[in-house]
């Protein structure tokens, strides 16, 4: 967000072996790396994942990647894509779970739109 | 190795294969009842947990052939969410199928990464109050405002304020001679058409310039006509007044992150707990079943007639059981009753402070998940 247009996203790994490699994520923390660690070790083509927060004061983090063939950045891409279809279910959940609880809870419904009227 | 024991299985049809997985007690694609028990639950002993680990990797039981990858269709299958309760500010639900890797990135970015609105910059013009400068204006600064974030950009440091970017409040209170007085959060007052205080004179024909620039006011915009903006408590005291004490300034809201600083934060606090789940191993009877009973302060279990004079122990509230642990604590109780929690079961509460209704905070947070992850995948590709 802050850093809008530059490249944040680097990969060390090696030439003529795309199926290893590290990613280093400038400005994210735990709450993507810890998520896309979970993603990508159900991915059955993944033999290693890992992240490391190489120091504290600085805003990046490594992710290691392994996988038994596949290029690393496809998996990690693939990864991505399936955190993100994850998160829209749960969106999709939630939304109509809160429309249910307040079709079966009509009252509390009507305190609430009362209370809005006031404001 | 396989040929080998083809050959040495089944002499008279070379041709058919023996595999040991077609042995009759070999579990085909489930696991045994400890493993599953192992793999989602965490067991509270009375020293420790143990299994607390989550076994996430795909092929952890690879050997025993059960495939351990999880595929979106599966998890599509296996998510739920209860809505427990649901206030203007607060609200508890179960999400039950998801790992703890996703509930705590939505609990993280809940209190650090979902943008509200918060005062930055306080003007002060007078303050002859005991508050000093800088306390008021921190304390200023921690009042939420009821005002929607998504309505707004962020100011960056070489722009202008101006009426998408910053909202103005005023503060005019004074105390008669010989009293005192409370000043409330709700005798801050929203100036839509920005600051009123000049900050240097202007030609006499031009207007003079302040520390806005507002191009239109915000209140004709119709999302704030109908709901103005104001801070989202009205008793919240900002400061006392004694006699002759008068407090005068202007204070400018921007949107910002609580990962910056706690004020940004929408979330008097959001957390998740495991479904506690307590299990009787064995019939607990009579005496030790009011022992039992006795044991537990949050009134998790109790008794039952079965007839014959005789009483026996069951568990009635396991959702209110705090894990104390006392109930297992002491000689032989470890055998009569197991605590464990559900690894995937996470009862999750969310406390809005007002800016914004704690359901749609928390499908803000989901959003800003997926965002991260679709920027991951841009700069990829």
């Amino acid at each position: 967000m802050c850093v809008a247009g530059n490249r944040r996203e680097m990969e060390h790994g090696s030439l003529n072996d795309p199926s290893k490699a590290t990613f280093s994520f400038v400005d994210e923390d735990h709450t993507l790396a810890n998520s896309v660690r979970f993603c990508l070790n159900q991915d059955p083509r993944v033999s290693v994942c890992g992240y490391s927060i190489p120091h504290p004061s600085d805003a990046r983090v490594n992710i290691r990647i392994q996988t038994t063939g596949e290029p690393a950045r496809e998996v990690l891409k693939d990864g991505c894509q399936n955190l993100m279809l994850m998160c829209q279910h749960v969106r999709g959940t939630l939304d109509k779970a809160v429309a249910d609880f307040r079709m079966n809870n009509p009252t509390k419904m009507e305190t609430k739109s009362d209370s809005e009227m006031e404001t | 190795m396989n040929e080998k024991e083809n050959k040495g299985g089944n002499n008279d049809e070379p041709n058919k294969k023996f595999s040991i997985w077609d042995l009759p007690d070999v579990p085909m694609g489930q696991l045994p009842p400890h493993l599953q028990l192992q793999k989602t639950r965490v067991v509270c002993k009375a020293d420790a947990p143990i299994h607390t680990d989550n076994i996430s990797y795909s092929g952890a039981y690879a050997s025993i052939g059960v495939d351990n990858s999880v595929h979106l269709d599966l998890f599509r299958d296996n998510f739920k969410v209860n809505v427990i309760r649901l206030t203007k500010e607060d609200m508890e639900f179960d999400m039950i199928g998801i790992d703890p890797a996703l509930a705590n990135a939505f609990r993280r970015i809940l209190i650090s990464e979902v943008p509200t609105m918060a005062i930055e910059k306080v003007l002060i013009a007078y303050n002859t109050s005991v508050v000093q400068d800088e306390v008021l204006a921190h304390r200023l600064g921690l009042v939420p405002l009821k005002a929607d974030p998504r309505l707004f950009e962020y100011l960056s440091a070489n722009d202008t304020p101006n009426e998408k970017n910053t909202i103005v409040f005023k503060l005019h209170a004074s105390c008669k001679r010989g009293e005192r007085r409370t000043v409330y959060s709700e005798e801050l007052k929203w100036l839509p058409k920005g600051s009123e205080l000049i900050k240097e004179a202007g030609q006499a024909d031009s207007k003079p310039t302040t520390y806005t620039s507002f191009t239109c006011s915000q209140d004709v915009l119709p999302e704030f006509s109908e709901d103005p903006i104001s801070p989202s408590e009205d008793k919240i005291i900002l400061a006392k007044l004694g006699s002759k004490q008068e407090i005068e300034l202007e204070a400018h809201a921007v949107k910002g992150l609580g990962k910056t600083h706690a004020k940004w934060s929408p979330v008097a606090t959001a957390w998740y707990r495991m479904l506690p789940e307590v299990v009787l191993l064995e019939d607990v009877e009579d005496e030790v079943a009011e022992e039992l009973v006795r044991r537990c302060p949050d009134k998790v279990f109790d008794i039952e007639d079965i007839g014959h004079g005789k009483k026996r122990a069951t568990v009635a509230r396991p959702r209110d059981c705090r894990l104390c642990r006392e109930c297992v604590r002491g000689e032989g109780w470890e055998e009569r009753v197991e605590l464990r929690r559900v690894k995937d079961h996470f009862i999750f509460t969310v406390e809005s402070t007002g800016v914004l209704p704690p359901e749609v905070l928390f499908t803000e947070a989901v959003k800003i998940l997926e965002e991260k992850c679709e920027r991951v995948i841009s700069e990829l590709s």
